[in-house]
């Protein structure tokens, strides 16, 4: 359905296609569910599970000794902003399961963090270089209101599939809906194919 | 709650157009069919230029999800942001008549029904005020023995600015478990007549401790809805305050 009146801003073109429904922000949007998570990074650890065994565990030093991995990347958040050419730094899922010494398991994962938010995502796409813990941002340590001191990186998905304050992944055979995925939210969320909402 | 089909694009219409203060327009759109909603939903707006430009936003339902069994229409609350694509449309461009796409209804997890009998608090910032509106109204609505303690602190610009007024005064007036505290952020002075206690400044620490204290209890449940940075800022107060992190819900409007 056309808009008669509606033209749309005149804005920069964006450096590449931003996916369908979105528009380019230059800010950096907060968008949590809750208040913004106190995270103590001496206390903070993050743990791998698959199925109901935990196959490793790593404290903020752990992960800052292992290889660091700086990602280039464009992020898309369902509330319809996106943003180009973000820098983050930080540790790939596959550095974390090679320090666990296991392969990387088929089927799916839940990441869980504080605070109680969760969100699932197919193995497949936090492993391969596509999933990262990051604690850098721009060059400067990741602020709170966006997930500090580490969270989830995934940017070929929306951003609510990169969880904030993350402590966990659980691998497991069967998918399960997250947090805002049972409340109608897709259960892959790929902006390309805008799949914003169950059966997009 | 489980939405197993898809949530298809409708066609609504603009039936009246509301000046409600000097930033915000009411808008109430007409459904095609009955679409229950929960209060503190949204749906997303989709226009379409003529070349094919298509820009989407989210807006919040400010009204009751009744009259029962189910709405055919519902109300936004739209504020004209500077230099705003969807907004500026909104303000400048529609008229009662015009056909808009919408699709919802959206979100689950900012919803709040008066079943829940435990008291509760609302923190409104500007706009922020739209999900909570459906919320007191739904609220007001409930065919319900004693009405669910609510407690709502409202933030705005100046007196002006201060979106259903009329209305909010009228429940705290008329309705013992219900209160208001408003805190005017650019006001010199308080508006003259019997109303509501105003505070001068915006919402901190102190003011919402004495807030409340209108409540027997701490609320079981709060709702903060705004700009990012007011919301952010409210959820620290409430963190600072010793109120449970997961029993506060929040909503964030933009940047
Ligand atoms: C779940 C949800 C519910 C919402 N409900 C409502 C509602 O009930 N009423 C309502 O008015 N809005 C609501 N919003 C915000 C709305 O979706 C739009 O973001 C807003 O109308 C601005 O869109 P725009 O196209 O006019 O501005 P844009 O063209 O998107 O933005 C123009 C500029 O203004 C900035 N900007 C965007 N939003 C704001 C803001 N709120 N305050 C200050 N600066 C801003 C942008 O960063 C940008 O620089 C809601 C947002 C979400 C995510």
């Amino acid at each position: 359905m056309i808009n008669n009146k509606f033209f749309g801003r005149k804005r920069a073109e964006p450096a590449r296609p931003i996916p369908p429904g979105q528009y380019l922000e230059d800010g950096f949007p907060v968008l949590s569910a809750g208040p913004t998570q106190r995270v103590d990074k001496a206390t903070w650890n993050f743990s791998i599970e698959i199925g109901d065994d935990t196959v490793g565990t790593w404290t903020w030093d752990a992960l800052n000794a292992l290889p660091q991995t700086d990602l280039h990347t464009d992020l898309h958040c369902v509330t319809k902003w996106s943003k180009q050419d973000t820098d983050w730094r930080g540790v790939t899922i596959d550095a974390l399961l090679a320090d666990a010494g296991v392969q990387p398991p088929a089927g799916f994962v839940m990441a869980s963090s504080d605070g109680g938010y969760t969100t699932n995502v197919p193995s497949a796409d936090v492993i391969d270089g596509k999933g990262l813990l990051v604690h850098t941002y721009d060059g400067e340590p990741l602020e709170a209101e966006h997930g500090g001191p580490v969270r989830l990186l995934i940017p070929h998905l929306y951003l609510w599939k990169s969880a904030k304050w993350i402590r966990s992944l659980k691998f497991m055979d069967k998918d399960e809906p997250g947090f805002w995925e049972r409340y109608g939210y897709h259960m892959y969320g790929d902006p390309w194919r805008e799949q914003r909402y169950t059966n997009d | 709650m489980s939405q197993v089909s898809t949530i298809d694009w409708q066609i609504a219409t603009v039936r009246s157009i509301h000046v409600e203060s000097p930033r915000v327009k009411l808008f109430t759109l007409e459904l095609p069919a009955e679409t229950p909603f929960r209060a503190g939903q949204h749906f997303d707006v989709r226009l379409t230029a003529s070349d094919g430009y298509q820009a989407q936003r989210s807006y919040s339902v400010s009204s009751s999800p009744e009259p029962a069994p189910n709405p055919t229409s519902i109300e936004f609350a739209v504020e004209l942001i500077a230099d705003g694509e969807v907004s500026s449309y909104f303000h400048e461009a529609v008229e009662v008549g015009d056909q808009i796409e919408i699709r919802g209804p959206i979100g689950g997890h900012f919803t709040w029904s008066p079943i829940a009998a435990k008291p509760v608090m609302m923190i409104a910032g500007g706009s922020g005020i739209a999900p909570i509106m459906s919320m007191i109204r739904h609220r007001s609505n409930a065919d319900v023995i004693k009405k669910t303690p609510m407690l709502l602190m409202f933030s705005a610009r100046t007196e002006a600015d201060m979106l259903f007024a009329a209305e909010l005064e009228s429940i705290a007036v008329n309705d013992p478990d219900f209160h208001l505290i408003v805190a005017l952020t650019r006001s010199e002075e308080v508006a003259s007549g019997n109303r509501p206690f105003r505070h001068l400044r915006r919402i901190d620490g102190p003011m919402i401790e004495s807030a409340l204290s209108n409540l027997a209890t701490h609320p079981s449940r709060s709702y903060i809805c705004g700009g990012s940075s007011f919301v952010e800022a409210m959820a620290n107060h409430l963190l600072d305050l010793g109120i449970p992190n997961n029993s506060i819900r929040t909503e964030r409007f933009g940047p």
